[in-house]
């Protein structure tokens, strides 16, 4: 079996994860990979959280959903909650510090806890582009995406006029993410 | 890289179903919003009037479907989206459809039921209404994906089936797949074959706009094409007229079953995996097809002898196949989002000469490979033990 | 004269299937003396109907001719006219297939005033299943299924389509058939939803449960109840109470739908030779 990654970005409705998982598929196409992208809904999405899932690999797809993540975001304490004791073992767990405060304990991951929406409201002065934020941070700390294929990716799908705000956004991810790794 | 993007593309179910629609021909589209369809609608609205076609959001989807009966009738190819509660509600035009030779494709994105049930869960719950969901007799041909890029390829073959034999046809999709996103590579428009209509080669005054035969399918001519016919949801003549009689009737109603029942051939299409040696068989179709195709590879690797049959034309049901299938199989499994309603027909087919088992789950979300995993491996314990 | 129209109808269909003294026959021939001084080409009209009675009137016409599910003409209608808008299309149908099952298709065709012309045979009454109350019925008469009278109000479909959004809007009756083939052709020519209501009589169904025993006895209500508008703008309320008013009712210029979405196209057409991307980019409902 190839290399195979398995992406899930959990939050709150609203936060723009659905889009920044349809993006991560794209990159990983202009990358040469195979991906797959889908929402889940279950009773949770009753409770405002929204999660997005993206599959890349080399190989085909067959079933399409993440049961196991080995690259989870959470962007709120609610997703942080229902979806931490899923991560694989040998994973990476990005938590927003901007929304959640309470971790629990997390076994055979690693834990990556950076501010995104803060930074995203302070530094590019809004916080729509927080998913870009992260965007970044994921992109820097996994590597399952180049840097050349996210940005391309980012820009085919966002709205004109918007190209200068999301490339910070995407910039300020992925220096976020250097704070942590060095 | 650029190459590769050219060729290579992220698409949605529902997208790729308003593409291949469109790539077939299909220039008229009206609808009413329904998750988990309405992207179809959404984009049929951006696209069509772009290419010169017509959108109209109708006030319900007994109007929508009522609307592409008219448009077809008046010689353009024509389409609907809905899903459970809006399918519900377009059977009775479905048999007018049906009983006028009406050439119009139904997407139904499946969601969880009955009712309102989940509406953004997905589901397999429409199967047996999409067989059956009318009154009276009549043949209906239904089609389901399980992947993106076959929902392009059966959205295609959905409106040449259509055309080619003026009969309704249902395009079953399910959430799953109606919202998946994955890399495709669409056909480029000279590998595609689109299907229109026959048009009669006779005058006006020879022209027989329901005669055929006993199997066949009559020449249409359009509105406004200088063929001055009727069409009705009555029982007719040959030149559509309404009649009483019990021998023409007899003779339509059977005709209308024939023109499909004698030409499986071209209609049936589906795909295996492994079933060469296969001694249990995974029946599975839509989503559920995916896992039960990693469920299948699973289980080779833990020496089980599974392979997977997926039919893509649900109705008419693929007899022959299920059939023979059964001859050398010691079970077939049957995993679907319902409580067994295709496994009911492989039962009627196979029940005799195999053991038939379902893997059923409506709890809203797609059944796992594991769920099917298990149930291959509790059914090799048994017959390991028998 | 009836030799003339005969070429609009489809003569081995008869004999039709109305009742004796049935006044769907002399709707229709206004229809088609209407058809006949407009000179409308066959071969580009489209007849549809719904279920009942008076739209079996389709099956006798020798134009492109549907006859559909109940209550639904005006959406199969629909669809025809938005996909040809070339073709004239004419929608014929009852009090119970416009009103009642088709009441929602009926105030949603006005509203858009697709160019779409409804000639409604009212005769009060659902005749081809013997005699039940439509939501034209007027209170307080009898039905099979109002054996003590009815009680429910009866809608004015010409007050309902004006509402609706409907453009040119008349009424005549069975007696005046005179001035009904003056407004069918009034109304097939009028750019826009059209509605021409015409007052039908059905004795077998209806009156001779409401005190109407012959054919005739209905004629001469419509003639003794009927007021010209012209005349009704000068009467009272309570003067009109139990009258019928017919004419031409209403009448205005609108923007016609199917002539609205040739714009619609013009404007798409033109984004595609400006800048438009692959549509690929359609993504979820949030923005990055």
């Amino acid at each position: 079996m190839g290399e195979r990654n398995e992406l899930r970005l959990s939050g709150t409705g609203g936060q723009g994860l659905i889009l920044a998982g349809i993006i991560i598929a794209d990159a990983a196409i202009r990358d040469g990979k195979n991906s797959i992208q889908s929402q889940s809904y279950g009773p949770e999405a009753r409770g405002g959280a929204s999660r997005s899932e993206v599959i890349i690999g080399d190989e085909d797809i067959d079933y399409p959903k993440v049961n196991k993540p080995d690259v989870l975001l959470v962007m709120s304490q609610e997703a942080c909650d229902k979806f931490a004791a899923d991560i694989e073992q040998g994973g990476v767990m990005i938590v927003d510090t901007t929304y959640v405060h309470t971790l629990p304990e997390i076994n055979g991951a690693v834990v990556y806890k950076i501010p995104i929406s803060m930074t995203a409201k302070e530094e590019i002065g809004k916080e729509i582009v927080a998913n870009v934020v992260a965007l970044g941070a994921i992109a820097r700390i996994t590597g399952v995406v180049s840097r050349e294929a996210l940005t391309e990716a980012l820009l085919a799908r966002i709205p004109k006029g918007t190209e200068e705000l999301n490339r910070k956004a995407l910039e300020a991810g992925w220096a976020l993410a250097e704070t942590v790794l060095h | 890289m650029s190459r590769v993007i050219e060729m290579a593309r992220l698409m949605q179910g529902n997208e790729a179903v308003a593409e291949g629609a469109l790539a077939a021909g299909v220039r008229f589209f009206a609808g009413y919003p329904i998750t988990p369809s309405t992207e179809i609608a959404e984009i049929m609205a951006e696209r069509l009037p772009r290419l010169g076609g017509k959108f109209i959001q109708m006030e319900d989807e007994i109007a929508s479907i009522a609307a592409i009966i008219g448009a077809s009738l008046a010689g353009v190819k024509s389409i609907t989206a809905t899903s459970g509660p809006g399918f519900s509600l377009m059977q009775e035009n479905i048999g007018f459809a049906a009983m006028a030779e009406v050439p119009i494709v139904i997407v139904n994105v499946q969601r969880s039921g009955p009712s309102t049930g989940m509406p953004t869960a997905p589901a397999q719950g429409d199967v047996m209404q999409s067989r059956w969901g009318t009154h009276g007799d009549h043949p209906v041909i239904v089609l389901s994906p399980s992947s993106v890029r076959e929902a392009y390829d059966l959205a295609v073959r959905s409106v040449n089936l259509a055309e080619k034999y003026r009969v309704p046809v249902v395009l079953l999709m399910d959430e799953v797949i109606g919202h998946l996103r994955e890399k495709v590579v669409l056909p480029s428009p000279g590998e595609l074959e689109v299907v229109n209509r026959v048009e009669p080669d006779v005058g006006p005054e020879k022209y027989l706009p329901f005669g055929a035969g006993d199997q066949g399918v009559p020449p249409m001519a359009n509105f406004g094409s200088g063929y001055r016919y009727h069409v009705t949801g009555l029982v007719h003549d040959p030149k559509g007229l309404p009649t009483n009689n019990p021998v023409v009737a007899e003779k339509l109603i059977k005709r209308l079953q024939n023109k499909i029942d004698l030409n499986l051939d071209d209609i049936m299409i589906d795909t295996g995996k492994n079933l060469e040696d296969a001694e249990i068989v995974v029946l599975a179709y839509g989503a559920t097809a995916r896992s039960a195709l990693q469920a299948v590879k699973d289980a080779r690797k833990e020496g089980i002898k599974a392979g997977l049959y997926r039919p893509a034309v649900l109705w008419p049901f693929p007899q022959q196949k299920v059939g023979a299938l059964a001859e050398n199989a010691r079970a077939v499994l049957v995993p679907e989002m319902n409580l067994g309603q295709y496994r009911l027909e492989v039962e009627r087919v196979a029940g005799e000469r195999t053991r038939v088992v379902g893997v059923n789950r409506v709890h809203g979300e797609l059944i796992t490979p594991e769920e099917i995993l298990a149930a291959l491996r509790e059914v090799h314990k048994h017959d390991a033990r028998s | 004269m009836m030799q003339d129209l005969e070429k609009y109808l489809r003569v081995n269909m008869f004999p039709h299937m109305w009742c004796p003294g049935c006044g769907n026959g002399i709707v229709l021939s206004s229809l088609l003396r209407a058809v006949d001084k407009l000179k409308l080409d066959q071969n580009q009209t489209v007849i549809v109907g719904g279920i009942g009675c008076s739209s079996r009137a389709a099956g006798y016409l020798d134009f492109n001719t549907l006859h559909t599910t109940h209550g639904r003409a005006l959406a199969f209608a629909t669809g025809i006219k938005l996909a040809r808008p070339e073709l004239k299309v004419i929608v014929i149908t009852g009090d119970g297939d416009c009103t009642s099952i088709g009441g929602n298709h009926f105030i949603h065709a006005a509203r858009r005033n697709i160019d779409l012309t409804v000639l409604l045979f009212n005769n009060s009454i659902y005749g081809m299943t013997g005699g039940q109350y439509s939501p034209l019925t007027p209170v307080k008469k009898m039905a099979t299924t109002a054996p003590y009278g009815t009680i429910e109000p009866n809608f004015d479909v010409a007050d309902l389509a004006r509402a609706a959004g409907a453009t040119f809007v008349a009424r005549s009756t069975t007696y005046h058939s005179n001035m009904l083939t003056g407004l069918i052709a009034e109304g097939i020519q009028h750019k826009g939803f059209s509605l021409v209501e015409a007052i039908t009589a059905c004795p077998t169904a209806y009156g001779r449960r409401n005190k109407m025993k012959s054919p005739a006895d209905m004629l001469i209500w419509q003639k003794d109840n009927a007021v010209h508008i012209n005349k009704a703008e000068q009467m009272s309320p309570g003067e009109l109470a139990e009258k019928i008013v017919i004419g031409r009712l209403y009448c205005k210029e609108a923007p016609e739908y199917t002539e609205l979405y040739d714009e619609v196209i013009k404007q798409a057409m033109g984004q595609v030779s400006g800048s438009v991307t692959s549509i690929t980019g359609k993504g979820g409902k949030t923005s990055g």
